[in-house]
Order: structure tokens, then C-alpha cells, then sequence
């Protein structure tokens, strides 16, 4: 059984993301009791399933390094992961929160050694390559990626009541492996509440004329960064799932799916800069035989970062085109999509005024899909202010309850850790408050 | 005795470590070569079982000194959580039995490599002491915010809420800043859809109600002197008068000001009185004072705007700024709408080039000017012309033509460009220019700098290092608040361009690290990215040669020189990287639980085998944050690593004493590698500049290998990230290979 030691003092952290991981180390640090309850099986979130980070082209498991040894080495930070909040009670200074843990199957006697995954047999798409999954399959014993804390194996439940499930428990020699671990559901006290539950990526079916549903190779965003990534699918290797050719003639279209009344109201303020930074993979994956072209409607570099696009700009194996993307068909006799529409300034081509319509092939598309909260409103089991995009609002109302990162807004990782750390103290606020009240 | 000293080692035989290796013998070694005085074998020792078995011997037999062989120092790390004792931890699995083959003729240099990581780890802990802090701690709840603007008036209010006092320090004779000045703000709620009370007036009577906050006006920092905890600033008035106050932390709040368009004569602002600034265009509304906004040259109500965006900004000229302060359009949105209210039918016309309204409130707040009336024309302007009516020559970027429009006003949206005081790495490129030439480049630099705001009595410098066009940020992406002056935190558009709601979240994380700093600075414990480490270094007085490397070198500025140059290690602005040590030139300088010795008698205790036996040896210092989790990594993956090397983690490349390279090389290994992080303008060096003084030094190290007659290729060093999984051991591997073809080393006896 999963124990947690809870008090009105203590502040409940919900989302392991970035957002979340550094509200809770900051409020940790500051000698706060924290607990951190996260739905997947480690921390880090979305970030551990980029490639780099614009503007730096650096790597995001560089900086989770540091967080988690911090998460590692604070006694004041309890992680509880495969879990999730399913109801909170009270008001700011004391709540009651009921979490439902999943059963991981492995205890935490597991020292990470792999032996389960050896014994295992079965095989899944592998959820951290997105859609990419069926690429590079992932064993029914898994860690979820290399650098995953806690550093503890996973147990597909498909796999449970297999002879799989025998073998991993047979081939473990430490007594990790319990096959009988059930669904718990815990309810503990909290002074404060961090909500940073983050963000999902648009679902790129809804978009129709778009035909990610048909066409192999038209990818989204976050899927591209799994495949530029060298423990990705592909080995790092820009290859197109139809076929595994080389993929040399990208094309990137901005706003799939973002401000858009039949999609996201929002503009998701990342994905420019994303795709500005997935042009560089492109180009160092082939040099001048890659080409990226950008279809969009603004360039939205955003302040500091507006440098970044003037280099990529000034690339020439880079090219702006200002249109919405109509539709895509594909060639069916070499699977290229084709874009259709019609370029608003086609004058940067051609020397002529006048809007011209177009149907392009590339290898490869990409859908900068945009964030979207990944809590369906009206689904929260808080009661908490929510706009109409679905993010919360800084609003008096919510009590003790703040929000973190992307369930606030659309965020890049600098704004999301930003608004984190102010999160916190806003928790931290609320608890130094009940301990005036109760005494430390 | 309670300072008696018991060593003790504790060899774990699980995860294969039994199966692969000969764990009698490790105990041998471990007992004999490294002299625990105890030794146990356990099965799996991060079980509650086997860490209890450890616990026991702390706490019945006086152990105090512990060798750990098992896993990686970055797995179990809960489990193997001993604060009250010295560890050191050699690492059989991922370092040895994951990397090498598990064949019979590999079995003997597997157990060497075995042998070796436990003499290496055994001889660490021997010299590393349980850090304590300094006692020089001392816990101060009271903050300094400096700058009373929008950031800092709310830095000041959520310090105050979380129960810490606070000090405000403004230069004006005014609370509020440029917000202060403004009619109205972008909206900060849903639905995002009118311009809104800046608040400010209320947030100033909460500054002046609050017991908990002291605002001193027409008030600069004179002198800043100390250290987290224990800041001193003497506060000065206008009028003389000065008083010192003790902080904890500081806020530097200090804000923006505005380009200058007068510099872009196309805009025909020096020439029309009716060509005015975003801001400039706030006071005319002030003025106004709710009935029609009027037009500065001759009071006419205005009846036609036009919006000029992207006003010497996102440019490669000089003279204007390479960014964009990427909130005007959302300001020209919220000031058509002042137009839309107060002047009737005016129309409005905002010329932009890519419209930048981010987020969800910037989408609906661009609907609703639409929804307005406001005009959006895609248009770079090339030219106003002044006169009666005002005329706007730009080029319609979507009809490619050149096109006019008449207007009463302009208004231009010029950039946020920071308020920082002058960088201290400008002040100190004068000290180090080599040549008088030089020198007098580095002060005309400084020429133009603004005045100090901080004047921070720092060896290094008055005021915080500036990132990027001079904001003072520290880092870009992960740790946004960390600056290289520890507990100097900054915020707002200082920073970083941004607009009144990013700004005031903004505050809040400044307020929450600035709280943190003087918590923790009152338990000796270190800031990021070592948080929580109680270590701080000390020097040796009488083997110091003042030569100031240490001082020059620090990353953080944290070291100063008394009068006769000896440094003053000021342990709470001291982010324990090591640097320092690295840069003494005569190994004076260290941490109880770091030192020359805890590195240097690692490498001194691995067997060097005799040059006829053929087994070289190549020492491979990797930094701990980023090429050691890589080499982790490689493990996991089955990558081999030759069995000739031996992997030291060190805590920053520019903590490496040359002194390892030269006894390692006396010492006669074969091949030296050397891993630290990405230096340069795209830095991933968690402490800043650490690596790149290390790869500087490294660059001399040529000289003694000449000295030593040895082969330049026997040291090398590489930039190496995180993300080299495959790269790193393939490094080390080369340098096997390298070895193999210019031969072992002489220097083996």
C-alpha cells in the first residue's frame, strides 16, 4: 500500500511536467512538504519526448538531469506516480484530495537491472513515439525511456494474466514484480494546490482536409521530434513512414488546427518557434539537399527569440510561404503528399502581384499541431475558473488551488518553468499562512 | 571519540555484480589496498534490509566513512541517503559488468576494471569529509526589491503574503513606474476582450497599507556588499541621507525604457508633432481625460490613426534593436480600442508585418479588435510624411504595391530595451586586457555603459552579468531565475521584453527563489544546480600565491580579494562547481567533500600495470551532470567501453586541477579524455562559463605533455552532452585505439 504523509501544511502538486517537477523541487527546496502525484509511470512529461529546445538547439534531458537529481535528493518531495487526482474537497488551507494510483506491477524493490524486459516476450506501439509508436516497438516490460525516475520498470497491463507476466516475475530476482498490485485510491490532506496537468497536442485527425488519418506521411510535430531524435524510432534518421525514404523536401504547416473556429480559438504561441527549430534538423540531417518550406499565416518568433527566425530566414535551403494549407491528396504512385492552396504572396516567387494557387509535393509533411489543455473542460475535479479555451484563469475564486505551465496557457518551456516558480510561491503563500494559524 | 574516523565498505552483489565478478576478492581489495576496516557483502543492498544493515553500523559501530559498490552514483540515490556520514560510491554495474562482454577471456581485465573502481572509491572517501556548512550562515527573512514599478511593487506584495518582510528601493519620487502612466492595460481575463484598469492605483495603496513592506523613494543603492543572508545596501536619498540595511536576497525589478525613434528619420518623428510612441500615446489619452483623444500639434480631435509596427525592431541594422519586444501589437490592439471608445468613428489602422497576439488571450483579444473595426494591413511603412494630415507611404506585403493612406496621428511601436546597469564582465575585460591597446578597446565598451543600479562590491563587477542585448537574464530555458550572482534575482522586462500580466507572474517567481535564497543560505545550503550541498570551499593561506585566478575565474562572482589579495570565499554566493580549484595554480583551494586529493588519490590508486603486460590505462574525467549520465545511459544500452578505462565524475571540466593530467601522466597512464559541456554563446554548462575555463586550460596542456616528451594525442578533451549515448564511449574507445598505435607510455614503474 501507498502511504502518504499529509498535513494542512502540505502542498499537492498535480502534473510531473516541467511545470509541475519545478513548483514542486522549488516549494521542496524551500523546506515545504510536497507531494507530486503524476499519471504517467515517470517525471518529466512532454519534454522528455523532445529532441532539442529552441533557442539553444540543446537537449531537454540535459536540465531534467539536474531537477531530478534535485527530486532525488529531497526528502521533502514524495512522487507519486501512475496516479491520478480524482476529487478535491475543502478550501485554501485545508483540502482533502483522493487520488487513484494505477498498478505499475513492479514494486520498489526494482534496481532498474532490465531482466524483465529480456524475459518478456510481447510487444507494443511504443506511447513515447506518439504515432511513430508502431515503428519501434516497446516490450510489455518497459522502462519509458533511459532516463525515466523514478527508475523503475513498468508492467504492460495487456500483459497481465499471460504467460508473459509469469516470465517477468520468474526472471526477476529481487521480488520486484507483484502480479496481485490492484488499483489503490488514497485521500490526504493539503494546504495548497499546484495544478500544472499540462497540455496535449491537437488531435491532428480532427483536421480533416489535412488527411493525417490517410496519408502515412503526413506526421505531426511532436512526431517529428521523436523521429529527429537519435533513441527515436528511427535512430535520429529523417525517414518517412510510408516507405523509410530518406525524407529531404519538408513541409511545415503552421496553425494546423490552431486559430481556427472549427479547431483551437488559440494560438498555441510554440509551434513557430518549433518549426523554426525543426528546420535545423532538416538541415543537418542533409545539408543543402534538405529543404523545408513553412506555410503560415504569422511568424510568431515572439521577443528575444525573434533573432532565431532571422537566421532560419536567412537559410537558404529554408523557404516562407504565406498560405493556409487547403487540403493535402497524396501521389499515389511515390506517396508524396500534395499541398493545395494559394499563396497571398506569391510575388516573393514569381515577381507578380496576384494570388497564386498551388498543388506541391514534398517527402514529408508536418502538422505544427497546437496545445491544447490536456483536462477536457468540464472534467476537472476541482472546482476551478476555466476560459474558453480550456485553460485556467488567474482568478481570486480559485482559492488555493494556482495553476502551473500550459493548464494555464499556451506556453514554451522558459514561461511554463516562469510561471511555475511564481505557483509556488503562491502555495507556499497559503501553507506559511496555516502555520501561522496552527504553529510549524 | 566522536571525531574518530571508521571506514567501512559495502559490496553489493546483485543485478550480476555476484555472477560477473569476484566479490571475495573485492572485499580483499577494499580491506587490504583500501583499507575499510569493515567490509560486507550484501545481495542486494538497496533493500530495506541491506541500507538498514548500513544504518546499523552508523548508528552501533561509529561508522563514518562509507564505500558504496554497486550501482551508478545516479541510481538508488534515495535508498543510499546517508546525510550523516562520508560516501563515496564505486560504480560495478553501469561502470563495469554493463559495458564489458561477458566472455571468458574478458573475465580477468572485467574484475581489474572492478578491482580498480573500488581502490579508486575507497581512496575517494578516505580524503572527503561530511560537510557541515560554515557557521558563517545566517537566516535574514528580509527582501530588497529594487524598482517600484509594476514587477516590483508585486515581488514586493507576495514576498510580504508568504509572511517575509520587504524593502522597496525606488529611484523616483513615485510609486507605479511607465504602468503608472497608463491609461489602461491589456486585458488579463477571459474573455480577453477590452482594454482593463492597470490596477496600479490599487496596488499602491496595498504597498503603502501593507506593515509589511518599506518603500523608500527617491532612493538608489549606493553600496551593496555581503552575500545571500547577509546582504548589506546602503540605501541613499536624493537629498544625502543614507541608511544600511541587512537582506536575505535581492529583487532587481528595474524595468525597461523605450527605443528612441528619433535615431529612424523616415518616421518623421523629430519633425511632426503628431508622430508619437505607444507610450507617448498613453499620456495623450491621460491628458484627454475621457472625452476625445486630442492631436499634440493643433488639439484636433483625432479622427484617423495609424498604428506603425515593428518600429527598429527584429532588425540587423545598427542602431536598432535585433529583437522584438513582441507585445506591441497587443498594445496597439488595446489603444485602437481607446480610439474606438473615446473618439467616435475614428478609424484605426494597424500596419503590421507578422502579428504577434500569442496565447489564448492574445487570439481573443486580436478577435475582438477585428470584431472593433480596427483595421490589420499587412504593410512594412517606408516612410511618413509630416504636414497638416500626416502621410503614410508603405508596401502592402499581400498586394506587393506601394500604397498611401492619410492620417491626423501615428503612433509608433517602438521596443522595450532593458535597464540593467553596465555588464561586470565589460568591467573586468579591462583588468584582463594583455595589452594597453586592448585595454583602451575594453573602456570604450564601458563608455556608453549605463550607471550601476546594484553597485554590488564584487570582485567581479557592480551589477549583474547580461545574457543577450542586454538583458539580465541568466539562462534561457530550464532555470530562468538563475543568475550568476546568487540571491540576486531578476524580473520584469528587465529580463526579458514582456507586458504587465508576464511581468507580475514574473515577480512572483522572483519572490519565490528570493525566499528560498535566504532560507537556505540560513542552513549553508547551496542554490542550484548543487542545491542542498552544504560543502563551501576553504584555501590553504600559507601555500596561497595571490595570484587571483580563483577570483577571475569564479563563474558566480562569488570570491573577493582582501587588501593583500587573498580570496574571501563568500560560501552563500558559492555554487560549489569547483572552478576555483581548478583554477589554482598551486592546489590550495577546497570542498570538504571535493578536493584535489578526493580526484587526485583515485587516480593515484589504480593499479598501472607494467609496460610489458599491455594493458594501458586511460583515465576519462566526465562531468557528473551531463557526460556521466551519458555514459550511464550507454550502459543501459549494452554499449561496451574498453576495459583499459577508468571514469572519474567531476563536477564541472573547470573544476580539473592540471595536477590530475601531470601525476596521471607521471603516473604512467597511457591516454587521458576529458568531458565537459557545450561552451560558447549557446552554453549548456549548468555552471555557466565552467566548462569553457576548463577547455581553456586544457588547451595548454600541450605544454606539458612536451615537457613529459609524451604525444600530444595522449590528452583530449571534447564537448559532450547528455545526449551522446553513443558518442562518449566511442571517445573513449578511440583513445584506446590511439594508444594502441603511438604505444603504451614510458612512464610506468
Amino acid at each position: 500500500m501507498t502511504e502518504v504523509i499529509a498535513t494542512n501544511q502540505t502542498i499537492l502538486v498535480v502534473g510531473g511536467g516541467i511545470s509541475g517537477l519545478t513548483a514542486a523541487l522549488e516549494a521542496a527546496e524551500t523546506g515545504k512538504q510536497v507531494v507530486l502525484v503524476e499519471k504517467r509511470p515517470f517525471v518529466g512529461g512532454r519534454i522528455t519526448q523532445l529532441y532539442k529546445y529552441f533557442p539553444k538547439l540543446c537537449f531537454p534531458t540535459c536540465g531534467l538531469e539536474i531537477n531530478q537529481r534535485r527530486a532525488k535528493m529531497n526528502p521533502n518531495l514524495t512522487i507519486i506516480s501512475m496516479a491520478e487526482v480524482t476529487e478535491v474537497q475543502g478550501e485554501a488551507g485545508d483540502y482533502s484530495a483522493t487520488i487513484k494510483i494505477s498498478p505499475r506491477y513492479v514494486n520498489e524493490n526494482c534496481t532498474g537491472c532490465g531482466d524483465c524486459t529480456r524475459a518478456v516476450e510481447a510487444e507494443f506501439d511504443n506511447e513515447f513515439n506518439y504515432g511513430l509508436g508502431g515503428m519501434s516497438k516497446r516490450k510489455g516490460a518497459y522502462l519509458p525511456h533511459k532516463m525515466a525516475h523514478p527508475q523503475r520498470y513498468v508492467l504492460d497491463p495487456r500483459i497481465i494474466g499471460t504467460e508473459d507476466a509469469d516470465k517477468a516475475k520468474a526472471a526477476c530476482k529481487v521480488n520486484a514484480i507483484d502480479l496481485e498490485m490492484q488499483e489503490e485510491t488514497l485521500t490526504f490532506k493539503a494546504g495548497a494546490i499546484v495544478w500544472a496537468t499540462g497540455w496535449r497536442p491537437y488531435d491532428a485527425n480532427k483536421i480533416q482536409p489535412y488527411g493525417y488519418d490517410r496519408f502515412a506521411n503526413v506526421i505531426t510535430n511532436v512526431e517529428f521530434e521523436r523521429m529527429a531524435d537519435p533513441q527515436g524510432p528511427t535512430g535520429g534518421k529523417l525517414l518517412r513512414p510510408s516507405d523509410g525514404k530518406e525524407a529531404k523536401h519538408v513541409a511545415f504547416i503552421q496553425c494546423a488546427g490552431s486559430r481556427d473556429h472549427n479547431h483551437l480559438l488559440h494560438c498555441s504561441r510554440i509551434c513557430c518557434m518549433a518549426t523554426l527549430k525543426q528546420t535545423h534538423f532538416v538541415q543537418d540531417a542533409w545539408g543543402d539537399d534538405g529543404k523545408s518550406t513553412i506555410y503560415y499565416i504569422d511568424i510568431r518568433a515572439i521577443d528575444r527569440f525573434e533573432d532565431f527566425y532571422t537566421r532560419v530566414k536567412n537559410n537558404p535551403n529554408v523557404s516562407f510561404i504565406k498560405s493556409k494549407v487547403a487540403s493535402i491528396t497524396e501521389n499515389s504512385e511515390n506517396g508524396n503528399p500534395v499541398l493545395h492552396g494559394v499563396d497571398v504572396e506569391s510575388y516573393n516567387r514569381d515577381g507578380n502581384g496576384g494570388y497564386d494557387r498551388y498543388a506541391t509535393e514534398y517527402d514529408l509533411v508536418v502538422l505544427a499541431v497546437g496545445m491544447e489543455p490536456s483536462v477536457d473542460k468540464g472534467t476537472f475535479p476541482v472546482d476551478i475558473s476555466i476560459n474558453e479555451e480550456g485553460f485556467i484563469e488567474p482568478a481570486p475564486e480559485n482559492g488555493g488551488v494556482f495553476a502551473a505551465g500550459c493548464a494555464s496557457d499556451a506556453l514554451d518551456v522558459n514561461r511554463a518553468v516562469q510561471q511555475a516558480t511564481g505557483a509556488a510561491l503562491r502555495a507556499i503563500q497559503v501553507v506559511n499562512r496555516v502555520a501561522g494559524t496552527e504553529g510549524q | 571519540m566522536a571525531d574518530e574516523k571508521k571506514f567501512a565498505g559495502y559490496i553489493c552483489t546483485g543485478c550480476g555484480i555476484g555472477e560477473r565478478l569476484d566479490a571475495g576478492q573485492l572485499e580483499t581489495i577494499a580491506t587490504r589496498d583500501g583499507k575499510m576496516q569493515s567490509c560486507r557483502q550484501h545481495e542486494m543492498l538497496c533493500s530495506k534490509e541491506g541500507v538498514q544493515t548500513i544504518r546499523d553500523d552508523i548508528a552501533n559501530e561509529g561508522v563514518t566513512h562509507i564505500m558504496i559498490a554497486a550501482c551508478s552514483r545516479r541510481a538508488k540515490v534515495e535508498a543510499f541517503n546517508f546525510t550523516e556520514v562520508a560516501m563515496s560510491r564505486a560504480n560495478l554495474r553501469e561502470g563495469v559488468i554493463w559495458v564489458r562482454p561477458d566472455t571468458d577471456e574478458n573475465r580477468e581485465t572485467t574484475q581489474e576494471m572492478a578491482d580498480d573502481y573500488i581502490r579508486m572509491a575507497c581512496a575517494e572517501v578516505k580524503f572527503m569529509t561530511q560537510p557541515t556548512g560554515s557557521g558563517e550562515q545566517e537566516l535574514n527573512k528580509q527582501i530588497l526589491v529594487v524598482g517600484g514599478g509594476i514587477t516590483g511593487m508585486t515581488a514586493a506584495l507576495e514576498t510580504a503574503a508568504a509572511g517575509y518582510p520587504v524593502h522597496i528601493v525606488e529611484k523616483s519620487g513615485v510609486l507605479g513606474g511607465h504602468a503608472g502612466g497608463y491609461y489602461k492595460s491589456i486585458p488579463t481575463r477571459s474573455p480577453y476582450a477590452e482594454p482593463q484598469d492597470t490596477g496600479i492605483s490599487q496596488m499602491i495603496a496595498d504597498v503603502e497599507a501593507n506593515d509589511s513592506i518599506t518603500v523608500h523613494l527617491n532612493s538608489t543603492l549606493a553600496r551593496t556588499e555581503g552575500a545571500p543572508g547577509r546582504f548589506n545596501a546602503e540605501i541613499a536619498t536624493e537629498s544625502g541621507s543614507s541608511e544600511t540595511l541587512s537582506f536575505g536576497a535581492i529583487i532587481q525589478a528595474t524595468g525597461f525604457k523605450l527605443y528612441d525613434p528619433s535615431a529612424l528619420p523616415q518616421y518623421a518623428y523629430d519633425k511632426s508633432a503628431d508622430v508619437v510612441t505607444n507610450e507617448e500615446l498613453e499620456g495623450l489619452v491621460m491628458q484627454a481625460d475621457g472625452g476625445p483623444i486630442k492631436r499634440p500639434s493643433d488639439g484636433k480631435a483625432v479622427e484617423s490613426v495609424a498604428f506603425v509596427q515593428n518600429v527598429g525592431q527584429n532588425s540587423t541594422e545598427e542602431n536598432e534593436l535585433p529583437y522584438h519586444s513582441g507585445i506591441g501589437d497587443m498594445i496597439a490592439i488595446k489603444q485602437a480600442m481607446y480610439f474606438k471608445e473615446l473618439n467616435g468613428n475614428c478609424d484605426t489602422t494597424i500596419l503590421f508585418d507578422n502579428l504577434r497576439t500569442p496565447g489564448a488571450a492574445g487570439e481573443d483579444f486580436y478577435r475582438a479588435g477585428q470584431q472593433k473595426m480596427i483595421t490589420f494591413s499587412k504593410g512594412a511603412v517606408t516612410e511618413v510624411v509630416p504636414g497638416s494630415t500626416l502621410e503614410v507611404k508603405f508596401k502592402d506585403l499581400i498586394l506587393n504595391d506601394d500604397a498611401t493612406m492619410q492620417c491626423d496621428l501615428v503612433v509608433l511601436d517602438v521596443g522595450m530595451m532593458p535597464n540593467t546597469g553596465p555588464d561586470p564582465y565589460a568591467q573586468l575585460a579591462v583588468e584582463e586586457a594583455e595589452d594597453e591597446a586592448e585595454k583602451e578597446k575594453a573602456r570604450a565598451l564601458l563608455e556608453n555603459a549605463p550607471p550601476s543600479i546594484l553597485n554590488l562590491e564584487y570582485r567581479q563587477g557592480t551589477d549583474l552579468p547580461h545574457l543577450k542585448y542586454g538583458f539580465t537574464d541568466s539562462h534561457f530555458i530550464c532555470f530562468p531565475y538563475e543568475t550568476r550572482r546568487t540571491g540576486i534575482y531578476a524580473a520584469g522586462p528587465t529580463r526579458r521584453p514582456m507586458d504587465m500580466r508576464q511581468a507580475a507572474d514574473d515577480a512572483a517567481g522572483a519572490a519565490m527563489k528570493a525566499i528560498q535564497a535566504a532560507e537556505n543560505a540560513g542552513k549553508g545550503r547551496a542554490a542550484h544546480p548543487r542545491s542542498g550541498d552544504l560543502s563551501f570551499p576553504s584555501f590553504r593561506k600559507e601555500g596561497c600565491t595571490q595570484c587571483k585566478r580563483c577570483t577571475v575565474e569564479c563563474p558566480f562572482g562569488a570570491i573577493n580579494e582582501d587588501e593583500k589579495r587573498y580570496p574571501i570565499f563568500n560560501e552563500a554566493r558559492c555554487r560549489r562547481c569547483g572552478t576555483c580549484m581548478g583554477a589554482c595554480p598551486v592546489r590550495v583551494i577546497s570542498f570538504e567533500n571535493y578536493s584535489v586529493d578526493t580526484v587526485g588519490q583515485q587516480i593515484k590508486n589504480v593499479e598501472v600495470p607494467e609496460e610489458w603486460d599491455e594493458k594501458p590505462r586511460i583515465l576519462v574525467l566526465a562531468c557528473e551532470n551531463d557526460a556521466y549520465p551519458a555514459l550511464d545511459q550507454s550502459a543501459m544500452n549494452g554499449v561496451e567501453i574498453t576495459q583499459w578505462a577508468r571514469v572519474v565524475p567531476v563536477r564541472c571540466l573547470g573544476s580539473i586541477s592540471l595536477s590530475w593530467i601531470t601525476d596521471s601522466l607521471n603516473n604512467g597512464y597511457d591516454g587521458i579524455v576529458l568531458m565537459g559541456c557545450q561552451k560558447g554563446e549557446d552554453y549548456q554548462c549548468h555552471f555557466v562559463k565552467g566548462s569553457e575555463m576548463g577547455l581553456e586550460r586544457m588547451s595548454k596542456v600541450g605544454d606539458t605533455l612536451q615537457t613529459l616528451n609524451l604525444e600530444p594525442e595522449r590528452v583530449a578533451s571534447y564537448e559532450v552532452a547528455i545526449t551522446d549515448i553513443q558518442r562518449a564511449p566511442k571517445l573513449i574507445n578511440d583513445m584506446a585505439e590511439t594508444v594502441q598505435n603511438i604505444g603504451m607510455s614510458p612512464f610506468k614503474f
